[in-house]
């Protein structure tokens, strides 16, 4: 299959800031994608050169076989783009909103209301067809956004931060309504995240760090990348434990807070070790497979979370 | 695919579409661009009325006034109906628009067109009271309002999209209007006839608005009548067209270099 997108060398500065450096990657026709990072990683800079609202300052960016900067129409005419924000007019209907929607891709007469009402219709927002899109919650902009970016039939369906500002159960809905979308109608789809449950259920994950791609390989890849797993140890004081794990193992370990985070040799003994070891000094260990935050540890040597969005 | 290259009429339609359902739906909007100058009108005009003589403005000043508050109504409608160009910006709804295959032409047609059937309809409305004025209305001088509101509505509303483009807040937006905007107005003759040999008459000769409210009056008066240093009603459409396309032009160079974030 074809590359749906293709980075070669991509790069951003603004001003004396490097924002993407040296980003080279290929996303398949009909993968799901993400572009994992916290905020400065680089993501979004990413996002909006491949949406063609960012020139790249180095390197070149090809989306369905275009340029983004010397064919930047043709770009436009292949792509779908959801934004944070919904581009929705809040003063006009969703109705109103699909429609225009498809005029501004050239769709009009019959053949929009056809489309308009089988998007709303397959994003469960039929029935607020008539309703003024101020009038409805953030889950479902959210939803009549993706009817219209569907609209003119997108082959890259590209999504920025899309859970940002939805409660657990609508971030679900939309998770399922993108997997149903990419099922029937063969669309790309790339997106933005922080979170790593949402990274967790795509066929890709790239990770993005200061502007550099330090990763770009299934979840599970990702997972089996370090030959360890991981062992939480918590106790009353976590200084203590990390001497002693350290002088009896030699396992390289992290305290975060009231817990030690320490790397053990795969295979399942390590708890057993460990729990004989520390004694009563340690009031629970748990091993595990390593997670997606794990191996973004790993990585960068940063932790993923405790940043919130702007 | 359907082809490379930007899409232009039927998005332009749906641009300009767009503003005219928001203006219907944001009554504070036809109450504003149109009270605050009939008020103006009322107020200014009869109150500097009794103080204000001269040769040129022979009817009163109620009359005088007239056209010059026309030209404040199109230049509140035009350059307000640019406001949604920051609005959209803050809302995020400008991206939808340019990651859409639309040409950049039809971005800038679709708003000025917009702006200029507003701005045009409400100070059109507002001619309506010109026989009160002692300005009556025939058919010449509706065909010369006509141009000269279409021709002056397309102009501010382009001046206002350059001007809106580069902001990322309203405010700054208010600063532009009031430093600058107003005094073009007060200086277009609308308020007070310029004067040979005095720094008023080449402030209108270089005042874009001046030729608006020149338009404006001729429309009225016709060309035939002595009004001092007011251009005929060609002379004042041709500079006005000439300052459309400046601006329209300019627009598009904004429209192309991208907005506050690009940079």
């Amino acid at each position: 299959m074809s590359a749906a997108v293709e980075t070669n060398d991509l790069g951003r500065n603004f001003g004396p800031r490097t924002a993407l450096s040296g980003v080279t990657l290929s996303i398949r026709a009909g993968e799901m994608f993400a572009l994992l990072g916290p905020n400065g990683s680089g993501k979004t800079t990413l996002f909006r050169i491949l949406s063609t609202l960012l020139v790249p300052g180095a390197g070149t960016a090809r989306v369905g076989g275009c340029d983004v900067v010397g064919e930047a129409m043709a770009v436009r005419h292949q792509i779908g783009v959801v934004f944070q924000s919904p581009a929705l007019d809040p003063q006009l209907t969703v109705a109103e909103n699909l429609r225009w929607a498809g005029n501004l891709y050239g769709l009009r007469g019959g053949e929009l209301v056809v489309r308009a009402r089988a998007a709303a219709e397959a994003l469960g927002v039929s029935d607020r067809w008539a309703d003024r899109v101020q009038s409805l919650s953030g889950g479902l902009q959210r939803r009549v956004e993706i009817a219209k970016c569907l609209l003119p039939r997108p082959r890259v369906l590209l999504l920025d931060e899309p859970s940002t500002g939805l409660d657990p159960a609508a971030r679900e809905g939309l998770r399922a309504t993108l997997e149903r979308v990419r099922r029937d109608s063969e669309v790309t789809v790339v997106m933005t995240t922080h979170l790593l449950e949402e990274a967790e259920r795509c066929d890709r994950v790239a990770i993005l760090h200061r502007g550099r791609l330090v990763a770009c390989e299934t979840p599970a890849e990702l997972r089996g990348r370090s030959g360890t797993d991981v062992a939480v140890v918590s106790g009353p004081e976590p200084e203590a434990l990390a001497a002693r794990v350290r002088e009896i193992f030699g396992w390289p370990l992290l305290v975060r807070g009231e817990r030690l985070r320490v790397e053990v040799p795969a295979g399942g003994e390590a708890a057993g070790r460990l729990v004989s070891a520390l004694g009563a000094a340690a009031d629970s260990v748990t091993v595990g497979r390593p997670t997606l935050e794990d191996v973004f540890l790993d990585l960068t040597g940063e932790p993923l979370c405790g940043e919130e969005e702007r | 695919m359907s082809g490379k290259r930007g899409l232009f009429f039927l998005p332009t339609l749906a641009l300009w579409q767009r503003e005219m359902t928001r203006f219907v739906r944001q009554r504070s909007r036809i109450i504003g661009a149109l009270a605050t100058p009939l008020l103006f009108w009322l107020l200014i005009g009869s109150g500097l009325g009794e103080s204000f003589r001269g040769a040129e403005v022979e009817g009163g000043f109620m009359r005088y006034f007239f056209p010059g508050t026309v030209v404040l109504i199109l230049l509140f409608t035009a350059i307000f109906s640019t406001v949604s160009v920051i609005e959209d910006r803050r809302d995020g709804f400008l991206q939808g628009v340019l990651v859409a295959p639309v040409s950049r032409a039809s971005i800038v047609s679709g708003k000025c067109l917009g702006g200029m059937t507003l701005a045009a309809a409400q100070a059109a409305l507002f001619c309506l009271a010109a026989p009160w004025a002692g300005l009556p209305l025939d058919g010449a001088v509706v065909v010369r309002l006509l141009v000269v509101l279409l021709l002056g509505g397309f102009a501010l509303t382009a001046l206002g999209f350059v001007i809106a483009w580069p902001l990322e807040s309203t405010q700054g937006f208010h600063v532009m209007m009031n430093l600058v905007l107003i005094p073009l107005w007060l200086l277009s003759g609308a308020f007070f006839p310029a004067r040979a040999g005095t720094w008023t008459e080449w402030a209108a000769a270089v005042n874009p608005l001046a030729y608006i409210t020149a338009g404006v009056r001729r429309a009225f008066y016709g060309d035939g009548a002595d009004l001092g240093l007011v251009p005929t009603f060609g002379a004042a459409m041709t500079v006005t067209l000439i300052f459309a396309a400046i601006m329209f032009v300019l627009a598009l160079r904004v429209v192309r270099r991208g907005g506050p974030e690009s940079r």
